[in-house]
């Protein structure tokens, strides 16, 4: 391979491997010429630039291969199908075994309940360290039923678990559009421009308020972030597990955003204690003491009460926009 | 004892991983000890032995911070082995980002964060680019789609090393980035090894105390900027 490249003129390379012109303006050897092959323009390089931007000429075109096979894997990555992650339980902090069997699937939610400290994130370390036992808390993870490929473990590129959480906040100086498209082109996909348009107009679908695609995603309102947030890693992360931490109530569609995400076969864990979120999921894990201390399905009696909730938060809802609107809050709301 | 070479720019969160990754080997029984590399002073120290992790401090003051690193390492090492620690982690600042105090066939982590916006990959030279282990920080506060564009580019830049999240103020990683260093590399003596790349050049009449600004002032390597 190394020799493939090596005989390649650079305008040849660029032609018919665009990422490789990224490697070297990445490494601050942006102006190379075109005409030579990639052998003799690293063999011509001068040393002083070589030492300025702090690379041996002999590694060059080592890592130029790794690079390249590196972009192969990710553009063919079949992402292993995840059809089911088993989680077998392990002891809590007191050493008492939690007995229990858990399988989550695409396109199920599941909550996650529990005072501070009593092990929430310690469990979701668990299912991103595949642990085997050799976790503090001794639980075993299963993916599709058998013992992962541990190589896995520390492959960042196939990371099991996705994040979203009420912290997080943009921080790229991009538009809505710029954003989503970098994101899309780093994930290697074949169409960035078809998907960047559908994730803004599912974004936009989930937010209260619009925003359009020229809007720096740093100016986005929260619900408006966290609707984007919501569609991106619906339709761009690798990750098959979605850890939401709450979802706050204002300016975004939660039951849409949650379908959102499980239509797109994605394993749903949310971490929340509002009861209305809380009841959208299809299970519970119960957190104590470090462990998972019971495992409730939600029940059709609950089902019942999540309707009437929605129609108390509906209500509180109309309140808050009546109060924005500068009305009085009396009468019937 | 396995050497491990900590570096990243500065407020990344090198004492915090550290401290958290230590606490993570310490509670399975392997004795860590650090040696903290800074310029002008550190509270560090107090830190870490707060935590029960001896410490030893080095100020490089009026000396370039990475020569002075690597002038003082081998004596470090030798603290380390009399201590009999199972693993010592020099850590240290790089601070102009092309400064690396990695060293051949010892195990280099280099950490940065996510806040310092996706471009930075590209502005760490050895340091990042010679590193077997990168450690990204801060991850919880940014969206998951800058997490994995920070990813990517650090791929870019370096396609072989092992990327890591570690959370410095939960610990959530520091368990599996120890896991990582007790693997690392016994190392018995520094002599004769060799640095993974030099150090930038500085041998000035700036190097040598002067003040003054003006050509006639300028000795030694120099280099000027084309201004166009």
């Amino acid at each position: 391979m190394e020799s493939t490249y090596a005989d390649m003129t650079l305008d040849q390379l660029f032609g018919e491997h665009p990422h490789a012109r990224e490697f070297f303006s990445a490494l601050g050897l942006s102006s190379l010429p075109e005409g030579q092959t990639l052998g003799r323009t690293v063999a011509a390089l001068d040393e002083e630039l070589l030492l300025d931007v702090g690379i041996e000429r002999q590694d060059l075109l080592g890592q130029f291969c790794d690079y390249m096979a590196g972009i192969e894997r990710l553009r063919n990555q079949q992402q292993a199908l995840v059809s089911s992650v088993t989680v077998l339980g392990g002891r809590d902090k007191s050493g008492n075994p939690e007995n229990f069997r858990l399988e989550l699937r695409p396109g199920e939610v599941t909550c996650i309940v529990g005072p501070t400290g009593s092990g929430k994130s310690r469990f979701l370390a668990d299912i991103e360290w595949l642990a085997q036992g050799d976790s503090p808390t001794g639980r075993t993870v299963l993916i599709n039923g058998a013992a992962p490929d541990l190589a896995r473990r520390y492959a960042v590129e196939q990371k099991l678990v996705a994040q979203l959480s009420q912290n997080m906040n943009f921080v790229m100086d991009l538009s809505a559009e710029e954003f989503i498209r970098l994101h899309a082109e780093s994930r290697m996909v074949a169409d960035p421009a078809a998907i960047t348009a559908t994730i803004l107009e599912l974004a936009n679908s989930l937010a209260g308020e619009q925003f359009t695609p020229v809007t720096p995603v740093t100016a986005l309102s929260g619900g408006q972030s966290r609707a984007l947030m919501i569609a991106d890693v619906a339709c761009l992360s690798s990750s098959p597990i979605v850890l939401i931490d709450e979802i706050e109530n204002a300016g975004i569609d939660r039951k849409r955003a949650l379908s959102l995400l499980a239509d797109q076969d994605k394993i749903v864990l949310m971490s929340t204690h509002d009861p209305i979120l809380a009841l959208m999921g299809q299970q519970r894990l119960i957190f104590k003491n470090g462990g998972v201390s019971s495992i409730r399905s939600t029940s059709p009696a609950e089902r019942a009460n999540l309707t009437l909730f929605e129609e108390m938060d509906a209500r509180l809802t109309a309140v808050r926009h009546a109060l924005r609107n500068g009305e009085e809050i009396a009468g019937e709301f | 004892m396995r050497l491990i070479t900590v570096a990243g720019p500065p407020s990344s969160g090198k004492t915090a991983i550290i401290c958290k990754t230590a606490e993570a080997l310490q509670a399975d029984g392997v004795s860590v000890g650090v040696i903290k590399f800074d310029c002008l002073s550190s509270g560090d120290q107090v830190l870490y032995e707060r935590r029960g992790i001896p410490a030893r401090t080095g100020l490089s003051g009026n000396l370039c911070p990475d020569h002075f690193y690597v002038s003082n390492i081998e004596e470090c090492l030798d603290w380390g082995l009399q201590s009999n620690f199972d693993l010592l982690i020099s850590e240290s600042a790089g601070l102009c980002n092309r400064c690396a105090p990695h060293i051949k066939d010892v195990c280099a982590v280099c950490v940065i964060d996510n806040l310092s916006g996706v471009e930075t990959p590209r502005k760490i030279g050895p340091m990042l680019k010679m590193a077997d282990i990168v450690v990204i920080t801060k991850g919880d506060i940014v969206s998951q789609a800058e997490r994995e564009v920070f990813v990517h580019r650090i791929r870019q830049v370096n396609s072989s090393a092992v990327i890591i999240h570690v959370n410095g103020l939960t610990g959530q990683g520091g368990h599996e980035l120890g896991r990582l260093l007790r693997d690392a590399a016994a190392v018995d003596s520094l002599q004769g090894k060799l640095l993974r790349f030099s150090m930038p050049a500085a041998l000035c009449s700036y190097c040598l105390g002067q003040r003054r600004i003006g050509a006639d002032f300028q000795m030694g390597n120099v280099k000027k900027m084309e201004l166009g």
